[in-house]
């Protein structure tokens, strides 16, 4: 398998990166050359291997469903200077 | 010795660049806090010894990028649970060491603010991503420093350095305030000179936290108490895989003579197998970077850090942000993690590499079966030449094969020196069955105890003199 540029371009859209058109190709290259070595893992029959998420097969904890955090948005909103009446502003989506 | 450090530090930082940030007013006030303290006759486990920490934990009021332009001005509101620890037990924070950008890359030479360099030859890189951590340490600006492993970032970079470092079982210490790479793997441990200073500096780091989900709810042991047992008849695992391989001929010589010298503590030697070590890196390289695209989507330009001049719309805002404030090597994983991520790529990439992660970890419980600890190299040789490997990342990876596998299994991995090669420090990985941390310790201790390579320096004399 190998990835196209244009295909790259697309998942550039997903993960939300604007790439330079200049610098599509040398990007394709790389990725590319990083699938081909990952590819090795179909060297491997896995076909009866439960897929493996946390390495101690822990769930997650789980609390009562209960307030225990005060309201700390001024603290938060204070590392960010695009808020108003405690908003964040972004750029009109609606017109 | 605050202010004294603190100068030396400054001084360092052209040759060296190990910080990002030093705290010269809140360094110099939790001194005089910590002297205060002890004039009450109060004490604690590291009143007043200064630390540093990686700049991927969250510092209250103190400037936290995690290497990245994205973060470059961003001063965090809450405080990480291992540098909370670090205050309540009275550790003095110095300043916020330079890394690998978002804890991606092998060498330090991903970080927004400049490559480190190793303290032993400055043409040399110090290993990543805890590179500014191991660099500062070895080059004692600092008696000890925390770090963060995803896939060998803190034994990697203690390798490369002469020191020691530990990489604590997944979930050991909380991973809150600790800027995420890949969750299923990302652990914070220390670095230090010696494995006696770790098992204190472990004590502080670990234990349960209600506010991370992933942190084990296991008794943290008195690592110290158990320093001293005798080593006669553990059992340690030799992988054939690792060492039939054709390694770097006088590192491969120097850790020969370390494991005679295990032996001669007492120790039994092993012949094991972990059949699919060679598949560890191509299953890291598609987990770490898929759990990364997801983490680093709340880097958008909307709440904190980084935000592009005068977004045309919300979609120019996230791509252009995110475009502008990630560097090469942290959208290249983003997009890999895209890629293994999307419908009709999954299966191939990221369920299969999470079912070799599996095969991997029942590598490692059938191994531990038969013996106490499993014993490796920690890399492929001594530390690389800066600029040696920045074209090519996929040789870049495969500076982890020896320490990938560990990360996968979520096991501990401790990181000591044992020799040199090309004059440079190099170093073993002691492997242990979860939660065996004092195990570990207890090794590298005894190991410690009959050898000087923990003791050797670099000679700073002229990269921390001050100018005047």
């Amino acid at each position: 398998m190998s990835i196209k540029a244009d295909e790259l371009a697309k998942i550039a859209v997903l993960a939300r990166l604007k790439v330079d058109p200049e610098h599509l190709q040398s990007l394709t290259q790389d990725l590319d050359q990083i699938l081909h070595f990952v590819e090795q893992m179909n060297q491997q029959n896995t076909q009866s291997i439960e897929p493996l998420g946390n390495p101690l097969e822990q769930h997650q904890r789980l609390r009562t469903d209960c307030v225990t955090e005060p309201n700390q948005r001024e603290a938060l909103q204070s590392v960010c200077n695009t808020t108003e009446k405690g908003l964040y502003l972004v750029p009109k989506v609606i017109e | 010795m605050t202010r004294h450090l603190l100068t030396k530090a400054e001084a360092s930082q052209p040759h060296l660049n190990s910080f990002i940030t030093l705290c010269h007013d809140q360094a110099i006030s939790a001194a005089r806090a910590a002297d205060e303290a002890r004039t009450r006759g109060e004490n604690s486990l590291l009143l007043g010894i200064p630390v540093a920490h990686k700049d991927a934990f969250c510092t209250a009021g103190i400037r936290t990028t995690s290497g990245s332009r994205m973060l470059s001005n961003f001063i965090p509101p809450y405080e990480s649970t291992v540098s909370r620890k670090f205050k309540d037990a009275g550790a003095v924070c110095l300043g916020k060491t330079n890394m690998d950008e978002f804890a991606m890359g092998s060498s330090n030479e991903n970080s927004f603010f400049g490559a480190v360099r190793n303290p032993w030859d400055l043409s040399r890189v110090p290993g990543g991503s805890s590179g500014g951590s191991a660099a500062a340490v070895a080059a004692g600006l600092v008696p000890a420093a925390t770090g963060t492993d995803t896939g060998g970032s803190i034994r990697q970079p203690a390798a490369f350095c002469g020191i020691s470092g530990l990489k604590p079982t997944y979930g050991r210490v909380s991973r809150l305030g600790m800027i995420a790479y890949a969750s299923s793997l990302d652990q914070g441990g220390p670095l230090a000179h010696t494995v006696e200073d770790l098992a204190l500096l472990l004590k502080v780091m670990a234990g349960l936290d209600e506010n991370d989900s992933t942190s084990a709810d296991a008794p943290v042991p008195d690592y110290a108490a158990t320093l001293a047992t005798p080593l006669q008849g553990l059992r340690i695992g030799l992988p054939r895989e690792v060492f039939s391989e054709t390694a770097h001929p006088e590192a491969a010589r120097a850790l020969q003579a370390a494991i005679a010298e295990l032996e001669k503590l007492g120790a039994t030697l092993v012949d094991i197998t972990l059949p699919h070590t060679a598949l560890s890196v191509p299953a890291y390289y598609v987990i770490a970077p898929a759990e990364a695209s997801t983490n680093l989507s709340r880097f958008d330009g909307v709440r904190y850090g980084h935000r592009c001049d005068n977004p045309t719309d919300l979609e120019d805002l996230y791509s252009r942000t995110r475009a502008e404030g990630f560097g090469k090597e942290v959208q290249r994983r983003i997009l890999i993690g895209t890629y293994a991520l999307s419908a009709g790529y999954y299966d191939a990439y990221y369920r299969q590499a999470q079912r070799i992660r599996r095969l991997i970890k029942n590598d490692f419980v059938a191994a531990f079966s038969q013996v106490d600890t499993i014993l490796t190299p920690v890399t492929p040789g001594p530390a690389f030449g800066l600029g040696a490997k920045t074209s090519d990342p996929v040789a870049m990876y495969l500076e982890d094969i020896y320490t990938v596998p560990t990360s996968l299994a979520g096991l501990p991995g401790l990181s000591i020196p044992c020799g040199f090669a090309e004059g440079m420090p190099i170093g073993m990985q002691l492997i242990g069955n979860y939660f065996d941390e004092a195990r570990l310790l207890n090794l590298g201790h005894q190991f410690q105890l009959h050898t000087d390579w923990h003791t050797r320096r670099p000679d700073v004399t002229r990269i921390t003199a001050s100018a005047n």
